[in-house]
């Protein structure tokens, strides 16, 4: 339940073969990101495979955050911000000028290191907000996904009683869940976690790794963590980054076990300024 | 337990060390430390006259507040003073009376207060959305680089005095409405009775407008405030789900600032309300309540401005000074629907309330 070693789903994945080429969620390129004159990521390519937990680690600055950030193009808010390079998902380059953004966001949902649910909505109006933006107003749909979306969340049980309580009555884990299954509603391909449970208590933080192991079935996901215990619990793959370059990408298993970049090791093992 | 009665000893401790050391008393274990390092003689002389300074100071910030209780009183007790024979003599009869004839000696203050109503709210009306719509674009829209610039010049604008308001409009806004704006109003919607009769130009309307204009930049500049204290993660939340820029505002902004935008329009009706000079130079100043917006006006303010230097009768004065009383009871009942306003609703200022989490570790 809480990640421990035993959990079959994640042993039988972790160490095992790359999956299968064909169908990775996100290929990028030579990604290239600058705040200003600064440049944050230099030339990062990886492939992140679908239906699968990918992890991010690295130490704070080293460019995770702005990385996962290039994968749904919410640079595009903050000023002087510059991205080039490739990032295609599912084979579509999404930095071409035709693509809409907000089709894209669609397609790639995303959920924030701090919960921020929508303080004048209530829990119900918090989950449905995605696709009543998308249009939907069919009341059985609606329904229909909020209760999928609440228990995909792992939060049915808990607040089906309360649907119209406000979404900032729940506790902090239960905020963070109500996030994720806002961003779960719009049935999205891929779900980004940046370092999703860094403001959690131990409890939350088990309830929403596991969750996030259950997701992996129907979702690709990409998560942002400085906390190496739960990219070894949750990651089937992990990325390590460094001043603003990956080092390494490997199965979990392979990257805490037996990493085959020196920098890798030292940062695994503590052994890092 | 222990730990916090370790605590609160050590507390006391160090008060101790403080009193005493200002008494030159260095009893106090810590003390005994601190004099027989070296330069303590020094220090504790220091201390001692900082702490006087620091105890003169305290008088001073007090003074400074206790005299705004002192003014607030003596403004009050002024106006009541030179009001007290309009008081008595009319009663409620001078703030329903709708003649105002100093010569005569009839004095009822019902045409100012029209005016001032008309006018203020006709201003808010123009202004409130055209300032929204200016914080919004300046907040939302607007690239980058132009924001910081518009937002200097809304600022200043904000700080242009009355009186270049009014010349302006004298010179230039009001031959502009008598010739082209009202004649084209009149055309367009002269079959309302507030669009009817002769247009001179100077007019309750114009006064409206320059209030308007006047009040435009204050409300502009608190929401550009407002909106930016939005917390960034709520728009990141809306644009993580596809939303479109004008959806951000609408599921986003605008409910966590609604009650706080409305707040910013009162405070803009607080000070048209008040506004003098600008108004007197266009608002026509005739104290008759005519329906049409083309008729010129009159209101407390300005009667106070046109009428002080030459009253010459006790009675015209002891009016004046009620005018001014209703002035003031007016532009404090408008605030304090404020106030009850940024207290009373919800989501008014209190972001922090809404926070069930600490917010450190936020980007």
């Amino acid at each position: 339940m809480t990640g421990s070693a035993a959990d079959p789903k994640r042993t039988a994945l972790a160490g095992g073969a790359l999956p299968q080429k064909s169908q990775p969620a996100f290929q990028i390129e030579d990604l290239h990101v600058w705040f200003g004159n600064r440049a944050v990521l230099h030339g990062v390519s990886l492939e992140i495979p679908a239906r699968h937990v990918t992890g991010i680690i690295g130490p704070s600055g080293c460019g995770k955050s702005t990385f996962l950030r290039a994968l749904n193009r919410m640079h595009e808010f903050t000023p002087g911000v510059r991205v080039q390079g490739k990032v295609r998902l599912f084979g579509e380059d999404i930095y071409e000028p035709r693509v809409d953004p907000i089709l894209l966001r669609r397609r790639v949902g995303m959920v924030f290191q701090k919960s921020n649910p929508f303080p004048t909505m209530s829990i119900q109006e918090n989950v449905l907000v995605g696709l009543r933006l998308a249009g939907i107003r069919n009341r059985g749909l609606l329904e229909e996904r909020l209760e999928e979306a609440l228990r995909m969340a792992a939060l049915w049980n808990e607040v089906r009683d309360r649907l119209h309580a406000p979404g900032t009555e729940l506790s902090g884990g239960q905020q963070q869940r109500l996030c994720i299954a806002r961003a779960l509603a719009v049935h999205p391909e891929v779900l980004l976690m940046d370092e999703p449970c860094s403001a959690l208590d131990p409890i939350a933080t088990a309830q929403i790794e596991s969750l996030i192991r259950d997701l992996r079935e129907h979702y690709s996901i990409v998560l942002v963590t400085h906390n190496l215990q739960e990219a070894g619990r949750t990651a089937d793959f992990t990325a390590f980054f460094l001043e603003g370059k990956l080092i390494e990408f490997e199965s979990t298993k392979k990257l805490f076990t037996n990493p085959s970049r020196k920098q890798t090791e030292d940062y695994l093992t503590g052994r890092f300024e | 337990m222990r730990r916090r009665e370790r605590h609160a000893g050590a507390f006391r401790a160090l008060r101790t060390q403080r009193d005493q050391t200002v008494n030159d008393h260095p009893s106090d274990p810590l003390s005994i430390a601190h004099s027989a390092a070296p330069g303590a003689g020094s220090l504790t002389a220091s201390a001692g006259f900082g702490s006087l300074l620091d105890g003169g100071f305290r008088i001073l910030i007090a003074g400074a507040g206790l005299s705004v209780f002192a003014l607030a009183g003596l403004l009050g007790w002024e106006l009541y003073r030179g009001a007290e024979k309009a008081l008595s003599r009319y009663g409620v009869g001078f703030l329903t009376g709708s003649h105002w004839d100093p010569v005569a000696g009839r004095f009822g203050a019902l045409p100012f207060l029209y005016g001032t109503f008309v006018s203020s709210t006709i201003a808010l009306l123009l202004a409130f959305p055209l300032s929204v719509a200016t914080a919004l674009s300046l907040t939302e829209f607007a690239p980058f680089w132009i924001r910081r610039p518009v937002r200097a010049l809304v600022d200043l604008m904000a700080a242009v005095p009355s009186v270049v308001w009014g010349l302006w409009a004298m010179f230039e806004m009001v031959p502009w409405l008598r010739q082209a704006a009202f004649p084209f109003l009149q055309r367009a919607f002269g079959w309302i009775p507030l669009f009817q009769g002769p247009i001179y130009g100077v007019s309750l309307l114009a006064g409206a407008l320059i209030i308007a204009m006047m009040i435009t930049p204050i409300i502009t500049s608190l929401a550009i405030e407002i909106l930016r204290a939005v917390p960034p993660m709520l728009r990141e939340a809306a644009w993580a789900l596809g939303a479109t820029r004008w959806e951000v505002i609408r599921v986003a902004v605008l409910p966590y600032v609604r009650s706080a935008l409305v707040g910013a329009g009162v405070l803009g009706l607080g000070r048209a309300l008040g506004e003098t000079m600008a108004v007197t130079m266009v608002i026509g100043n005739r104290p008759e309540i005519l329906l049409s917006l083309f008729a010129p006006g009159y209101t407390l303010a300005s009667v106070l401005v046109n009428e002080f230097a030459e009253a010459t009768s006790e009675e015209h004065l002891a009016a004046l000074f009620e005018i001014g009383l209703t002035l003031v009871a007016v532009t404090l009942v408008v605030n304090f629907l404020a106030r009850l306003l940024i207290h009373n609703i919800p989501f008014f200022f209190a972001p922090r309330t809404l926070r069930t989490q600490p917010m450190e570790g936020e980007r």
